[in-house]
Formats: structure tokens, C-alpha cells, sequence
């Protein structure tokens, strides 16, 4: 049995089989499970928003879709992975809130959504699937093993991609 | 200037003793919002001894029931010379519980889910207790605060900070919760009440409350 790495708002973490990763709770943020097939390395992004500032320090780059994929392909390489054949899988970006009027932030799902789409095909990494919008929370598991992500909901039950 | 110390230096330049000034703002909120609870309800409501805690955003599901913890939640965007988040977190059966003592009956209670009409009333529950809250603030420090129209969520807390948090995210790693629980009948936690200034906004709140740096 693996253990099973909890990857926190605004992190990302590495891990191999028989290891596997989740984070728990996505609302608006996005998943990012980003797998190198032949060494089964995997990593995790939770990211919570779509873009890296330019004009002020960034802090922890798995904050934002551009710099977490980025930092991501960084520590697969350190670890021995082919980053030029990596597969994902994402995850997130609901919008949770009922009768938000127009407030720019309860938006912020999608915006998310798309800015982690474009930032994969920037870096060339093959989207295989994903479970994106509506407003429900999300619960991942990422299996680097198999590549299977399974999706845990309170409101519509669990599945798996 | 300390809202500008912590962005360049981070929160953890706020002292001890500011925290128990922050500590006795939610205090006086949540105490004067427990009250109103009290009248809307017609029963005994008291407030468990209130936290502010500094902490990075991974940590604050837990703070808050827990990531998965199934909850309604109703937020509110405080503007003005503070802008903050106010959040009022209630476990899903509790709130059930406070629809059904308002109006006589949940349709959560028994089938989970929560009709229109006991959306609004949820979201009134959650606008008079913020307004209550706010109100304290208000008379203490000599400031206003202007609060959003209501926003509902039911799901995980974890999914429901997503949202909310990532207006943290961009000018701080961490973010100041204050925190307060309310009691019915001593032991029956009916929900929580969260604050959650903006760390720009943190020079207002400490000058009008006389905090030398």
C-alpha cells in the first residue's frame, strides 16, 4: 500500500506508484495531474488562480495556472522524468456560489479553466480528459499508476476519468 | 504602515498583542450578532470564545470544519475603509434545523435539499447576522462597512474557500481569520462566523482602534 500525499490551496506535489495524490475540497480551483507515462511520475497542482502577476513577486508559483505548470515541469525533470511526453488530467473550476449577481470573482472557475488549457497547450502537454464548471466541490485521487483520476462529489456521487 | 510592512514582509510582523485586539473586535461582532440570533429565534444563544489566527491558505479548511465537511456557507464582500470577507459557515443539518425553527419547517430536513423560499431565508438569516456583526465594528471603531448583497454555497468547505481565498491569493501566501462559534443551548454549535480582512486594509482597522505598530 502507498501512501497517499495531500496536496494543499495553492501547492503542488510529486509522486510515484505505489504512491497517489489528492486534494480535497475543489471548488474554483483547478486540479492540474500532469503524468510522464514511461517513469509514472506524476504531479499535482492546485491552483487557485489563472495568471501570474509580472509586476510584483509571485510567492509560491503553484498559486497560478502559467508558473505552477511551469514549476511542475521543473521538479518532474529533477526527478527523471520525460516532460516532452507528459499527459494530464484536470479537474475543478465550479462555480459554487448561488445568486452572485455579477461580481467578477464568482467567475473565477472559468477563467481558471481557461487559462490552464491554454498554459498545457503552451507547454505541449496532452489534455487525456477532464471535469470541469458545473457547481459542485471535488474531492481528486490521482493514481500515477494507472493514470486514473477519481472524482468524489457530494451532489452528483463519484466517478472516475 | 502596517498594511504595507505586510505585504512587503509578511503577517507575521503582527504582534501578539494586536491579535488580542483582533481577537476582542470578533468578540464584539459575533457577541452583538449572537444577540439578534437570540431575538430571530426566540432561544438562549451563546458565543464560544472567538480566535484570530493568522494562517497559510492550506490550513484554513481545516480551521473550518474541514475540507469535505458538507456546509452552507453565506458570503458577503465588506467594502469601504475595510475590505474584508465575511463568512458565516453553518454544518448542513444545522442550518436545516434553524430553517425549520424560522419557519416552521425545512424541506431539507428531510429530502437534503432546500427549496427557494428557504434559500432566502437562509440568506436573510445570513444578512442580519453579518449586519450585526458589522454593526459592532461599526460603533467600536468609527468606521462603516458596507456589506455585498448576500452569496449562498452548499457543498465542501474546501470548495466553497476556493473561491473566496483566491482574492487573497494574489497579494499575500497567508491570510488573518477571525473566528467565533455560536451556542445554542451551551453545547449545540449551530454555525460559525469568519472575518477576513484584506492585509491592505489592516493600517485602517489599527489606527482606528488606537494599535500602535
Amino acid at each position: 500500500m502507498g501512501e497517499l500525499f495531500q496536496v494543499g490551496m495553492g501547492d503542488y506535489k510529486l509522486a510515484k506508484p505505489p504512491d497517489k495524490l489528492i486534494t480535497a475540497g475543489l471548488g474554483s480551483c483547478i486540479g492540474i495531474c500532469l503524468l510522464d507515462p514511461k517513469s509514472r511520475i506524476a504531479c499535482m497542482s492546485h491552483i487557485m488562480l489563472p495568471c501570474s502577476p509580472n509586476d510584483k513577486p509571485i510567492g509560491n508559483p503553484g498559486k497560478y495556472a502559467d508558473s505552477a505548470i511551469i514549476a511542475a515541469l521543473d521538479a518532474m525533470k529533477k526527478m527523471g522524468a520525460d516532460t516532452d511526453h507528459l499527459v494530464a488530467k484536470i479537474a475543478g473550476g465550479a462555480q459554487m456560489f448561488r445568486f452572485s449577481g455579477n461580481s467578477s470573482i464568482f467567475r473565477i472557475g472559468e477563467r481558471n479553466a481557461i487559462a490552464v488549457e491554454e498554459n498545457l497547450e503552451k507547454n505541449k502537454i496532452r489534455l487525456l480528459n477532464k471535469d470541469i464548471g458545473g457547481n459542485v466541490g471535488r474531492t481528486i485521487i490521482f493514481d500515477p499508476a494507472n493514470g486514473e483520476l477519481s472524482i468524489r462529489t457530494i451532489k452528483e456521487g463519484q466517478k472516475v476519468i | 504602515m502596517i498594511g504595507v510592512r505586510i505585504l512587503k514582509e509578511g503577517w507575521d510582523k503582527i504582534s501578539q498583542v494586536q491579535l488580542d485586539v483582533l481577537r476582542e473586535v470578533a468578540n464584539i461582532g459575533a457577541g452583538n450578532a449572537a444577540n439578534a440570533l437570540a431575538t430571530m429565534l426566540k432561544s438562549k444563544i451563546q458565543i464560544s470564545v472567538p480566535r484570530a489566527k493568522i494562517m497559510p491558505f492550506a490550513d484554513v479548511p481545516d480551521f473550518m470544519g474541514g475540507a469535505e465537511a458538507h456546509a452552507v456557507a453565506i458570503y458577503f464582500h465588506v467594502s469601504g475603509l475595510v475590505q474584508a470577507s465575511i463568512l458565516l459557515v453553518m454544518p448542513i443539518e444545522k442550518a436545516a434545523q434553524l430553517v425549520e425553527m424560522l419557519l416552521g419547517t425545512c424541506n431539507a430536513s428531510s429530502t437534503g435539499s432546500f427549496t427557494d423560499f428557504e434559500y432566502s431565508a437562509l440568506m436573510e438569516l445570513g444578512n442580519i447576522l453579518s449586519s450585526s456583526y458589522l454593526n459592532a465594528l461599526s460603533s467600536f471603531t468609527k468606521m462603516s462597512f458596507k456589506p455585498s448583497p448576500p452569496a449562498l454555497a452548499i457543498d465542501m468547505v474546501g470548495s466553497i474557500l476556493n473561491t473566496i481565498l483566491c482574492q487573497y491569493g494574489e497579494v499575500s501566501e497567508m491570510v488573518l481569520v477571525m473566528e467565533a462559534g455560536f451556542k445554542k443551548d451551551k453545547v449545540d454549535v449551530v454555525g460559525n462566523i469568519f472575518l477576513l480582512p484584506e492585509p491592505e486594509t489592516m493600517d485602517n482597522i489599527f489606527t482606528s482602534l488606537g494599535v500602535i505598530v
